[in-house]
């Protein structure tokens, strides 16, 4: 690497940015192609340039590059550089977001071909693929938290894009505010990063914690909270986890780029980026992978009712997210960032797909309403199928090596507590494996659904003896041009294909030793990580704990087969099984329907309560009385004030003359006794 | 040599005239011609004071005083006689339009 290189990384974010500016302010008057080529060019070429600095890292044996030192703020003895920092963590992210974002924007470009606002997509893509890059690139809190806001920004406009729908325009509303709640912790915990350790880098705050074994807890697990909140808003957690199936509204590439393979792994990043700070607080790691546990199970249990199939695929997200959260909660970051990378193949491939899909029916999103898909659409069906199989976790697939790997950790954490984690975890998987094959059966096997509209109860899902309560969302409107069932352009399948090859085969890199291959990506990460003080299993003695491992992948492989056999037997065999069993599991199943009612449960206790300290406190009291009353009283004043003076002003001009010789007479008054006067005080 | 004070106290009974009729009259001549009795009143000080001192700064003053009196003199004269020709009347109690 030449000393000037370094400076090229600064290109990885600068280049979507000016593919946005160029989009963003002539892609109005631009052909189609022209802003399809500069979206395009803008992504590729970052892509290209973080495989040349992988390559640059591997051939010098690089661990870390920190470029730029331009001040950005400086108060007294506080400053903030605008610096970029890579290391083997940022070299996965940038292939992740510089990998799949290129691959959805050549999907998008055949998706989104008949929308109005071509331009304006694909200028907010590349605003967010630039705002993505610098949250992975940056070298500071600082920087992170801006790259943080600016994909939230990107999020907002991008699931309000077809803004003409309410519920698009509430949905990006939501997703904005409920990620406020987030950043607000993320802002107190930079804050008291300030407070103690005078900087907001990466490397100053790090190495002070470091230098000081003693600190434990404290205000570290304060800071360590604060920035799980923050994170549970980003990735989608409980208790923010609310925004993300709403956030299905936007385009359907949008959920594939934003809302599961890139930005909602921010938290799962920044998580890992702080893990010196966790490693020091046993309660905050704890959290984490309670919440990662309790989102992993709750979400996947709202999967398996859900008829659209996108939201589907939504809550399926929010569980995995957990996933990661537990891993990273357990103190296996590595295997959190395995979990990462691969969902974030197999994740975006289930939703470009799912948009295949959504596209071969003109924008029918209800699963009730498809059925027998598989040879209408072959390719769609293949390369779904090979993202359905990954996430359920069959052996040989991406899914299932990141997957069993957090479960294996979480197994061996010591304490009780780490085999609680991998009993949930491995419920989920089982019900993970159950929703993504019954998707797949109500998508692409049984009869035909899509021709006699809204099909009655006697076959399909159950889930239709009670229709869904909640009105938005379901009958949709993207994008449709009304022609029969058929395939995607090439365009949009060679994406698909791509990323399937992927999702089958990304997980190769991170085989583990007990499964014979050489855990590649433990050891890729190994030089980021080896400062976590949490045991750490990359240097374990071979062969003690390889039956443990290999036990633990044969019962989760079971899960999965448990769980495909059981959809089959619902969704294929025996929907009248099915029927019944909703039937008798009425209350459960309209819970699950419901999703638990945690929307109308926190709109009545939080947004509501708000809404009337809104309404009466700050409209009623402070906005109309206080400042519109004290305005309106001063108005009042001036012109009661005015309506006395104006007479003054009567139009006769002996009026005038006489106020003329009153005043001179005061004047000649004030100089004559007006110093005799003085003297007298 | 007449005392100083006896100069004044003519101005200014001659200046509280003029400001007296200024209030009192409606007629804008005669309104007109009081104004230029506030103004000779004060050239009579101007005259007196520069006597006083030996000094030609008030004799010259009361020149200016009086080219700036005939101008207005001029200007008045054609704006009463524009009054007259439009109200037909002289009173400055019915000038009074620019009141709304």
């Amino acid at each position: 690497m030449t000393p000037m290189s370094p400076h090229l990384i600064w290109f990885i974010p600068l280049l979507p940015f000016a593919g946005f500016v160029v989009n963003g302010l002539l892609g109005r008057r631009l052909s189609k192609n022209v802003v399809t080529g500069v979206a395009l060019f803008c992504t590729a070429l970052p892509m290209l340039l973080a495989l040349w600095l992988t390559a640059t890292f591997r051939a010098e044996h690089l661990l870390s590059l920190v470029t730029g030192h331009h001040i950005w703020i400086q108060i007294s003895g506080f400053q903030v550089l605008f610096a970029l920092a890579v290391d083997h963590l940022t070299l996965v992210m940038l292939a992740v977001v510089t990998g799949v974002g290129f691959l959805i924007h050549i999907y998008s470009a055949g998706y989104m071909a008949h929308e109005e606002g071509y331009w304006r997509f694909f200028a907010y893509l590349n605003l967010f693929m630039f705002f993505m890059l610098t949250l992975v690139l940056a070298a500071n809190f600082l920087l992170l938290f801006v790259g943080w806001e600016g994909v939230g920004l990107a999020s907002y406009l991008l699931i309000g894009f077809y803004f003409k729908k309410d519920s698009a325009a509430n949905a990006g509303k939501k997703a904005f505010i409920v990620n406020r709640i987030g950043d607000f912790g993320f802002l107190l915990a930079m804050f008291m990063m300030i407070a103690h350790f005078g900087s907001l880098s990466f490397g100053s705050v790090f190495a002070q914690v470091a230098m000081h074994p003693q600190l434990q807890g404290g205000f570290l697990t304060a800071i360590c909270l604060l920035l799980v909140l923050g994170a549970t808003g980003k990735s989608a957690q409980i208790p923010l986890y609310i925004w993300l199936p709403d956030a299905m509204e936007g385009p359907t590439p949008v959920s594939a780029l934003i809302h599961a393979a890139t930005m909602v792994t921010a938290g799962i990043y920044m998580i890992a980026r702080c893990h010196v700070l966790f490693d020091r607080s046993a309660l905050a790691l704890g959290v984490v992978a309670l919440i990662g546990a309790l989102t992993a199970i709750f979400a996947a249990t709202i999967g398996m009712v859900q008829t659209d199939i996108k939201r589907v695929l939504a809550y399926s997200t929010v569980s995995q997210l957990g996933y990661m959260f537990l891993a990273c909660g357990v103190g296996a970051y590595s295997a959190a960032i395995f979990h990462l990378l691969t969902h974030a193949f197999f994740k975006a491939l289930l939703f470009l797909a799912a948009g295949s899909v959504i596209h071969a029916l003109s924008g029918e999103q209800d699963m009730r309403n498809m059925g027998g898909l598989r040879h209408r659409i072959p390719v769609t069906f293949w390369t779904m199928t090979a993202g359905v199989f990954a996430i359920a976790g069959f052996p040989g697939l991406s899914g299932f090596f990141s997957k069993d790997e957090i479960l294996y950790h979480a197994f061996t954490m010591p304490g009780p507590m780490g085999k609680l984690l991998w009993a949930v975890g491995l419920l989920t998987a089982f019900l993970t494996a159950f929703y993504m094959f019954r998707l797949w059966y109500l998508t692409f096997f049984g009869a035909q659904r899509f021709e006699d509209h809204l099909a009655d109860g006697h076959h399909g899902d159950a889930a239709l003896v009670h229709a869904r309560k909640d009105t938005h969302a379901t009958v949709v409107a993207e994008p449709a041009h009304g022609h029969g069932v058929h395939e995607s352009s090439w365009v949009m399948l060679a994406p698909l294909v791509l990323l399937a090859i992927l999702a089958v085969s990304g997980g190769w890199i991170g085989i583990p030793m007990a499964l014979g291959g050489t855990n590649h990506f433990e050891h890729f990460m190994y030089p980021v990580f080896s400062t976590s003080v949490v045991p750490h299993r990359m240097l374990q003695a071979p062969a003690v704990s390889y039956t443990l491992e290999r036990t633990l992948a044969a019962i989760s492989v079971l899960a999965a087969v448990l769980g495909l056999l059981l959809a089959d037997y619902f969704y294929r065999r025996r929907p009248d099984a099915l029927a019944k069993l909703v039937h008798n599991t009425r209350g459960l199943h309209v819970t699950l329907v419901n999703k638990y009612w945690v929307d109308e449960i926190y709109a009545k206790l939080i947004i509501m309560p708000l809404m009337m300290l809104g309404r009466y406190a700050l409209f009623y009291g402070i906005d109309l009385a206080v400042i519109g009353g004290g305005t309106a009283l001063s108005a009042a004043g001036v012109r009661g004030t005015g309506g006395l003076l104006r007479r003054i002003q009567s139009g006769n001009i002996r009026s005038y003359a006489g106020w003329l010789a009153a005043g001179a007479a005061i004047i000649l008054a004030v100089t004559i006794f007006g110093r005799a006067i003085l003297h007298i005080f | 040599m007449v005392p100083i004070s006896y100069y004044l106290i003519l101005a200014a009974i001659l200046f509280s005239i003029g400001v007296g009729s200024f209030l009192i009259k409606r007629n804008v001549i005669t309104i007109f011609m009081s104004i230029e009795l506030m103004l000779n009143a004060v050239n009579l000080t101007f005259v007196a004071f520069a006597h006083m001192w030996g000094n030609l700064n008030g004799q010259i003053f009361v020149f200016f005083v009086m080219v700036v009196a005939a101008a207005e003199a001029a200007v008045g004269l054609a704006i009463i006689i524009a009054i007259f020709r439009t109200r037909e009347t002289l009173s400055v109690d019915q000038v009074n339009l620019l009141k709304l």
